[in-house]
């Protein structure tokens, strides 16, 4: 099975693990990961302004590449997949911004038509849980793993569609199907505190506690996100438990996790 | 209500695309708001003051740029009202006028670290430049 594949400028820098990990366990879960060609940063947040299109352009190229390709697309960083998608969305849904947003495009028009799945949708509904357990050759028996899925996996769920927005299970589950036992707390959907961390902040630190104090008194060891964002506002607000990237728990069980400290 | 307001707020209701007579008044965006701490005027607020055109105190809030964009008050409105379009459609407008960024490249090195990730400058930029 292949897919095309945007990883976005994070994966290629401070995030790498985020992506080697997607490819390797993607390998051995019997898919492949195409990456699009000359892609460029998606910009890390979607703009809900009609009136933006220049800012949305890189989105509408990596889906119209994907759509060339005759593939579906697949993105794991939760910001990338926020923007592409509710970029995506808009292409379908408000003709006066598609119909300026095709004015830019070179070849056909671009309507919206590529299917995106987030790398959890990809497991869940692709390759599934079965296929998993089957390929676990080092299950995570007994470690307590909080799910943490901030805001940009699930809202809004108008556009992204994933799981139920106030209560998802689809990390939990994924936690479950490498043998690890997951950690329901409350805060696991509410806001890490995101890009006011340049400007304020003591306002993500405070943010970023809540949600780690919440995970801890739940019992939690280790919290699992796909967002380089929220893994660094969770470190830099002095998180004493480790923040992994769910590809990075993925590889650990599926046996092909390596130091690829750099 | 004079014909600079009423043209300022068909214009912020066009491009956030969002009906601001839908709202019911509940405040559960407001309650629901991480932010809503540091912010002057709340998410409720923000929806009948544009409403009423009154958008001037929108434009000089710092609240602008409390907003965290996290959706909770899209999603937990049951009026879909998209309080946080409004919000966004406000702050463009701000930010679109000559002068009115809020961070230039050469304000970056001073704020980030060795691990900070690419998404938070770009994110930032998307935010407070125009
Ligand atoms: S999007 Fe902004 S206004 Fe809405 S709940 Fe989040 S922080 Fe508050
Ligand atoms: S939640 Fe919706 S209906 Fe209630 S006050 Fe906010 S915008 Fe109005």
């Amino acid at each position: 099975m292949k897919f095309s594949y945007f990883p976005g400028c994070t994966l290629k820098n401070k995030a790498k693990d985020l992506d080697i990990y997607a490819r390797k366990c993607a390998e051995v879960l019997g898919v492949t990961l195409e990456e699009i060609e000359n892609w460029q940063c998606c910009g890390g947040v979607f703009t809900t302004a009609k009136d933006e299109v220049a800012t949305k352009l890189s989105s509408v190229r990596i889906l119209k590449d994907a759509q060339k390709n005759n593939l579906d697309l697949v993105t794991v960083c939760s910001a990338c997949h926020n923007v592409v998608k509710q970029t995506n969305y808009a292409m379908q849904n408000d003709a006066e911004f598609a119909s300026k947003v095709n004015r830019y495009m070179a070849e056909d028009e671009y309507n919206g038509e590529t299917k995106i799945y987030h790398y959890l949708e990809l497991i869940r509904d692709v390759i599934g849980y079965d296929k998993v357990k089957e390929c676990v050759v080092n299950p995570l028996a007994g470690k307590k793993i909080a799910a943490y899925y901030g805001c940009l996996l699930l809202r809004p769920n108008s556009v992204m569609r994933m799981d139920d927005p106030e209560n998802p299970t689809i990390i939990e589950d994924l936690i479950k199907a490498l043998g690890a036992t997951p950690v329901v707390y409350s805060y696991r959907n509410e806001c890490c505190g995101g890009y006011v961390r340049m400007e304020s902040p003591e306002l993500a630190v405070k943010k970023s506690n809540t949600v780690i104090e919440s995970a801890k008194k739940a019992g939690a060891e280790v919290i699992v996100t796909a967002c380089p964002l929220c893994k660094y506002n969770l470190e830099k607000s002095g998180c004493d438990i480790p923040v992994v990237y769910l590809t990075e728990l993925l590889a650990e069980a599926l046996g092909v996790k390596e130091d690829t400290n750099e | 209500m004079s014909n600079s307001k009423k043209y300022l707020r068909e214009e912020i209701i066009r491009i956030s695309g969002v009906n601001p007579k839908k709202c019911m008044r509940c405040g559960k965006c407001s309650a629901t708001c991480p932010a809503y701490d540091e912010m002057e005027y709340h998410p409720h607020q923000f929806v009948y003051m544009v409403e009423n055109g009154n958008i001037e105190p929108l434009l000089e809030s710092e609240s602008l740029y409390r907003c965290l964009t996290c959706f909770a008050c899209v999603e937990r409105c049951p009026r879909s009202v998209e309080p946080a379009k409004l919000v966004e459609a406000v702050r463009l407008a701000a930010v679109r006028k000559q002068g009115n960024n809020r961070m230039t490249a050469n304000d970056v090195p001073e704020l980030i670290d060795d691990e900070t990730p690419q998404q938070l400058i770009v994110s930032a930029f998307r935010k407070y430049t125009k």
